[in-house]
């Protein structure tokens, strides 16, 4: 038995876990930057070139998507499906509403938006102090919104993978598949997090 | 690999083969709301939540608002003043040190400057010992920018934020007699050694008449780099050209006298100050605004500034400009002073409140400035 259909395409991994990597770095990169007098100026030189590159993988992993299908969420009922579905689009929608909103921020605050020193950005939207006000706070309150997304979702597959123990988490995972359990078979009833 | 439930203890509905038996899922569901809240905690930890004692751009903020009160749509800081325009054109004699394009010869950058004095009133009384104030975006080639934010100080009376801080609220003016608590300045000085020296600095700096012949300082080091990569700390200044007049104190009239006389200045020709860029030596301090370099430190005379319009501040003008000194053009990058990242997060803070806020005509008007006297 092919262990194919049941995982996510090669790309899809990848980008799922590079991209989780750099937007829960980004997350809470972004909430101790604006909490910060030290670490303020060092945080941002790294927060806008970070969020720029979270965007272009939004964009390639929305197309990723839309060329591999995900595998069949076997076990799961309609109404969890539907959920899930919900959410994934809620996070796709938020990976590149949330640095968009950054982007067009900067450029109503009438700044310069250098991603490094030989690569800027181009304003996407007009000077204008109440257009950077409404964006700025949109920024944030995005920016808890992912967090609270990307923890929704985290609960949800920490919960398949501890409490419901149906493996959803290997369709992600990396390393050697190992096979799902075809025959169930007596095992001591050891509770293993590996 | 766990397993269906061999029968010992019930079954809670496990799928795809999975053992779920009720003591594992309690276990699971602990080992899931531990996770969930590490996660959550962690990100309330990093935003400053759960340390509501340090100090935050926020909280920095808010005791401006503490010391002078919340005026909507201006700045926390200097917030009185007035929108000036003009252009720089550098000697090129700071390529010499630093690759920035300012500094390039032949150029001609056009600048927006605002002229300032320091304090949260945006109606105070012109004082002739008030902080002056002049912020400076170059719009550079390419998109590129620089923004400064200078005063008419030697050098700057603070060495950290947390001291501006508590310097702020030592000179917080009771209502009673219109000046700060003598006893509470005392003890921070007391316990700031680094601000009673340089105020004593500052102090032995005679006033001048006004903003057209004050010299501005940027007080922070910079390092510049050049062509090889190679770098040298700086700091700036601008010095007038005007003649600089230092008047005795009965000179001193009028609610606006310092600004209405800087519109009249222009309205008679364009004022321009040299930017002088001093170089610092091995050894001199780059992380402390409060001491000044040797004198006979190397300086570059890398270009003039000119100023040939004051407005009123308006929506296109420096009034919506934030002068975050960390907006740097390549060539021109911080130090280590710690003041730098502290004003460039507090500017923000600033920026976010004001831009959201009603905005009110600004006291100095420059239609309405009086003829000569």
């Amino acid at each position: 038995m092919s262990d194919s259909p049941t995982r996510y395409a090669f790309t899809s991994r990848v980008l799922h876990w590079v991209m989780a990597i750099l937007v829960i770095a980004q997350l809470f990169l972004g909430v101790a930057m604006v909490a910060s007098l030290d670490a303020y100026h060092l945080l941002r030189t790294v927060h806008q070139p970070l969020g720029f590159a979270i965007l272009v993988l939004a964009v390639v992993r929305i197309g990723n998507r839309v060329l591999h299908r995900p595998p069949p969420s076997a076990g799961m009922r309609p109404a969890e499906r539907m959920v899930a579905t919900g959410s994934e689009c809620l996070l796709y929608g938020l990976l590149v509403l949330q640095p968009v909103t950054g982007w067009a921020m900067l450029s109503a605050g009438g700044f310069p938006i250098a991603l490094t020193a030989q690569l800027s950005l181009p304003a996407i939207a007009p000077r204008d102090p109440d257009l950077y006000s409404v964006l700025r706070q949109s920024h944030t309150v995005l920016g808890y919104l992912l967090f609270a997304a990307f923890t929704a979702h985290l609960c949800a597959i920490l919960f398949h993978t501890f409490v419901l123990r149906d493996r959803i988490l290997g369709r992600m995972t990396m390393g050697r598949r190992h096979r799902p359990a075809q025959p169930p078979q007596r095992q001591d009833q050891e509770f293993r997090v590996s | 690999m766990p397993r269906r439930g061999d029968g010992h203890e019930p079954s809670v509905g496990g799928r795809s083969g999975a053992s779920v038996t009720r003591r594992s899922a309690l276990i699971g569901l602990a080992a899931v709301g531990a996770i969930a809240a590490v996660d959550v905690g962690g990100f309330l930890f990093a935003g400053g939540r759960l340390t509501p004692h340090t100090v935050t751009p926020s909280r920095f903020v808010d005791r401006f608002e503490q010391v002078f009160g919340r005026h909507e749509g201006f700045r926390r800081n200097h917030a009185k003043g007035v929108s000036a325009t003009g252009w720089f054109t550098p000697t090129g004699a700071g390529s010499a040190v630093s690759t920035a394009s300012v500094f390039r010869a032949g150029g001609r950058h056009p600048v927006t400057g605002r002229f300032s004095l320091s304090g949260g009133l945006p109606d105070a009384v012109d004082a002739a010992d008030t902080v002056r104030g002049l912020g400076l975006v170059f719009r550079l080639p390419e998109g590129e920018q620089w923004r400064t934010a200078m005063i008419d100080s030697p050098v700057f009376p603070d060495r950290t934020p947390d001291g501006f801080r508590d310097r702020l609220l030592a000179s917080k003016k009771i209502p009673d007699t219109g000046k700060p608590e003598p006893a509470a300045m005392a003890s921070f000085l007391a316990r700031h050694p680094e601000t009673a020296a340089a105020m004593d600095i500052i102090r032995r700096q005679p006033r001048t008449s006004g903003f057209g012949d004050s010299t501005f300082h940027g007080l922070n080091a910079f390092r510049c780099a050049d062509r090889s990569g190679a770098t040298v700390p700086v700091r700036w200044k601008l010095v007038p050209e005007q003649p600089v007049r230092h008047p005795g104190a009965e000179e001193a009239s009028g609610r606006d006298y310092l600004f209405d006389a800087l519109v009249r200045d222009v309205t008679r020709g364009p004022l321009r100050w040299r930017m002088i860029l001093t170089i610092g030596e091995a050894g001199d301090p780059t992380d402390d605004a409060t001491r000044p370099w040797p004198a006979d430190r190397k300086s570059l005379d890398v270009g003039t500034l000119t100023v040939d319009a004051i407005d009123t501040e308006a929506p296109d003008n420096a009034r919506d400009v934030n002068f975050d000194p960390l907006v740097l053009p390549n060539g021109i990058a911080p130090s280590d002073d710690p003041l730098l990242s502290a004003r460039s997060a507090v500017y923000a803070e600033s920026f976010n409140r004001r831009s959201g806020e009603p905005k009110s005509p600004s006291r100095v008007n420059v239609s309405e400035v009086p003829d000569e006297r």
